[in-house]
């Protein structure tokens, strides 16, 4: 595939609220240390929507808002969205489910509006004005990737600048037990078809067949993180941009394929 | 854009298993659509166009994890009109690692989830030992349901765009294999009936109590339907059959829940959809309308293609007979619209009695026999997403 350069980068994990924070921490001058992330207020919804919006869709835009909010240059009408989240807004699922088995069965229409995969998407648009191509989707453990390659197509096959957002919450308890990935994070990525004076890196990324091994993070904190949530999985991502850094990745995607991601800093 | 060979497809709806049978009554009237008795709900007044026989279908051992109704949609549908053959001559032809699998769902097997709720003696206790969240209430599920059970291998997505999902996933093919990820692709959409769609369009007043009447004066919502479907797409391999001639995706940017009053986002899809297939409004043939009898759904989609079409072009929705099968509308109405192309008949808006007077377009009353060279199909979701599609004759 074609080269996509990366404008901006954005963050929201425990410990690690927005990427310039994060910095030290994934180049590995300081030490990482979790804590909760505290609720976010997103600056780009208008009141309503502001108050609607439940903890996942903050999340989103935590990340979403860190990265598009570095530079003013931005027109983000014109930016289109992938986000890409592997269970979306397992509060509302629990939140309902426990609605049905209650003595009536009077789901909030607000929640189930915000129930749909898409809701982060919906609102980013209503934020931003954008009226640009938006997708939404899954592929479980593996979302990063499908998110990263559906962000890169958009890129260069419709040749738009495209806003990638990957983002989990922890699952609320009962589901917790059977969901197993119990962090927060959220990240952000505004890819370019084109270079340019805010690119920081270029990625090339190709689907391979050969058995690999996935990239991991460089500390012991940052891997637990990485394998507990599967938004977390761009931590190697990370690791390399705020190092400055070139180099090949490696992550998972399903069935037997890997995603090979080349990083080469501008 | 190149165009990409719709090669094989299939899809099963309240109407039937398999493409004969809802082609036979697109033709009769006949509608699949039936007062709600779905599961244990008894306090809803709705029509529902169920699927039958969901509840027998067991799921062979090897993929028993993802046994949940949404998986066993995806599976009956999978069965039909020989499609997982189709698909494994691709893979011989291509090899697994080519070939792509996209399937849009809105609430995948969700209902597997309320059932596990459902199923606690109180409000602490622990979901039971037989709920497996990943392999059935997670998103991605039936995507990899239908990757596994097929043998594909290549890149992999669900796509969720609420009612645009399964239509999206033709412009996401189109990228990958235009792109060199795969050289062909499944693309599908699959939703099926749950506690969330039907009491959650309930609670927005948007679920009518009888048969859905698009574009009907009396209007007043949808009925909430299931459905499978599948199609495999590939480079164009003779210069015969029907394509993906073109795609248009937008967003609305104005309301999670409604649709822009004017259609604008409508508009812009639909436009888009045009510019890639590089036609002309005039080109298209038939356009099957997003059409989900909701007030304001029939209203803003008219105002788009009365401003972009003009009130010629003839247009039905479809969604009285299949009811509203929201993440696999996309796949079903894109294979209506196949075998309208392939037997130059164009289906009525069925249950509609009086369009009303504001919708302003070429509404369908009576089936027409026509050539139908080229299609448009309009979906839209919550979220303000919306995709256009253009399917066509390859000559």
């Amino acid at each position: 595939m074609k080269p996509v350069y990366v404008d901006a980068v954005g963050l929201a994990g425990p410990g690690l609220p927005n990427w310039v924070e994060a910095v030290p921490v994934f180049s590995g001058n300081a030490v990482y240390k979790s804590e909760p992330l505290a609720r976010y207020r997103p600056k780009l919804l208008p009141a309503n929507e502001r108050r609607r919006a439940t903890d996942i869709i903050r999340l989103a835009f935590q990340a979403g808002e860190d990265a598009v909010s570095s530079n003013k240059n931005f027109d983000l009408s014109q930016i289109a969205s992938v986000f890409a989240s592997s269970g979306g807004d397992l509060d509302i699922i629990d939140n309902i489910c426990r609605v049905f088995a209650g003595p009536d069965r009077a789901v909030s229409p607000t929640q189930f509006h915000n129930s749909v995969h898409n809701s982060a998407a919906g609102y980013w648009s209503i934020a931003t004005g954008s009226q640009a191509p938006s997708s939404s989707l899954s592929a479980c453990d593996h979302t990063f990737s499908a998110g990263l390659v559906e962000a890169v197509m958009f890129a260069t096959v419709e040749a738009i600048p495209t806003l990638l957002v990957v983002y989990d919450i922890s699952a609320p308890v009962p589901l917790l037990d059977k969901v197993l990935k119990n962090r927060t994070f959220g990240t952000a990525f505004l890819l370019s078809p084109v270079q340019s004076a805010f690119s920081c890196a270029s990625l090339t990324v190709a689907l391979v067949s050969e058995l690999r091994d996935e990239s991991k993070a460089l500390s012991s904190e940052l891997e637990m993180l990485r394998n507990d949530n599967p938004a977390a999985k761009a931590i190697p991502l990370l690791e390399l941009l705020a190092r400055k850094e070139g180099g090949l990745l490696t992550f998972s995607s399903p069935g037997s394929q890997y995603i090979d991601v080349k990083v080469v800093p501008c | 854009m190149n165009h990409l060979q719709i090669t094989d497809y299939t899809l099963t709806t309240a109407l039937g298993a398999g493409v004969d049978v809802n082609v036979e009554h697109l033709h009769d009237g006949c509608s699949g659509l039936h007062p709600c008795e779905f599961f244990d709900i008894s306090d809803l007044r709705t029509w529902v166009g169920e699927v039958a026989g969901l509840d027998e279908i067991v799921i062979d051992r090897q993929f028993s994890a993802f046994d949940c109704r949404n998986n066993r949609l995806a599976l009956k549908g999978l069965k039909q009109d020989g499609f997982i053959e189709s698909v494994q001559q691709a893979v011989s032809r291509y090899g697994a690692a080519r070939v792509g699998v996209f399937i849009g769902t809105s609430t995948s097997g969700v209902h597997q989830t309320e059932k596990a709720y459902l199923s606690r003696e109180n409000d602490t206790a622990a979901l039971p030992d037989w709920y497996q969240y990943e392999t059935t209430q997670n998103t991605y599920s039936v995507a990899e349901f239908v990757r596994a059970y097929t043998g594909c291998d290549g890149v992999s997505v669900a796509i969720s765009t609420a009612c645009s999902s399964s239509a999206k996933v033709f412009a996401s093919a189109y990228r990958a294999i235009h792109s060199g990820l795969c050289d062909a692709a499944i693309v599908g959409g699959v939703d099926s009936l749950c506690l969330t769609t039907l009491y959650g369009f309930n609670s927005l007043q948007l679920l009518s109590e009888e048969p859905c009447r698009p574009s009907d004066i009396a209007r007043n919502g949808i009925s909430i339907g299931e459905a499978a479907g599948f199609a495999l797409l590939q480079r164009p391999q003779q210069m015969a059959g029907v394509g993906l001639f073109g795609y248009g995706e937008s967003s609305d940017a104005f309301h999670m829940s409604s649709p822009h009053p004017e259609g604008d986002g409508a508009y812009l899809a639909m436009q888009a959809a045009l510019h890639s297939a590089a036609l002309n409004p005039e080109e298209i043939d038939y356009i099957n309308l997003h059409g989900t009898a909701t007030v304001a759904n029939d209203f803003s989609e008219a105002k788009a293609i009365s401003r972009l079409f003009g009130n010629k072009t003839p247009s039905s929705s479809t969604k009285g007979w299949t009811g509203h099968t929201l993440g696999a509308a996309g796949i079903v109405e894109v294979i209506f619209s196949l075998m309208s192309l392939k037997q130059g008949y164009i289906p009525p808006t069925l249950n509609t009695q009086q369009i009303d007077p504001g919708i302003k377009i070429n509404i369908l009353m009576e089936g027409c026999s026509l050539r139908v060279k080229t299609v448009l199909s309009n979906s839209f979701g919550f979220g303000g997403s919306n995709v256009s599609l253009i399917v066509g004759e390859i000559q």
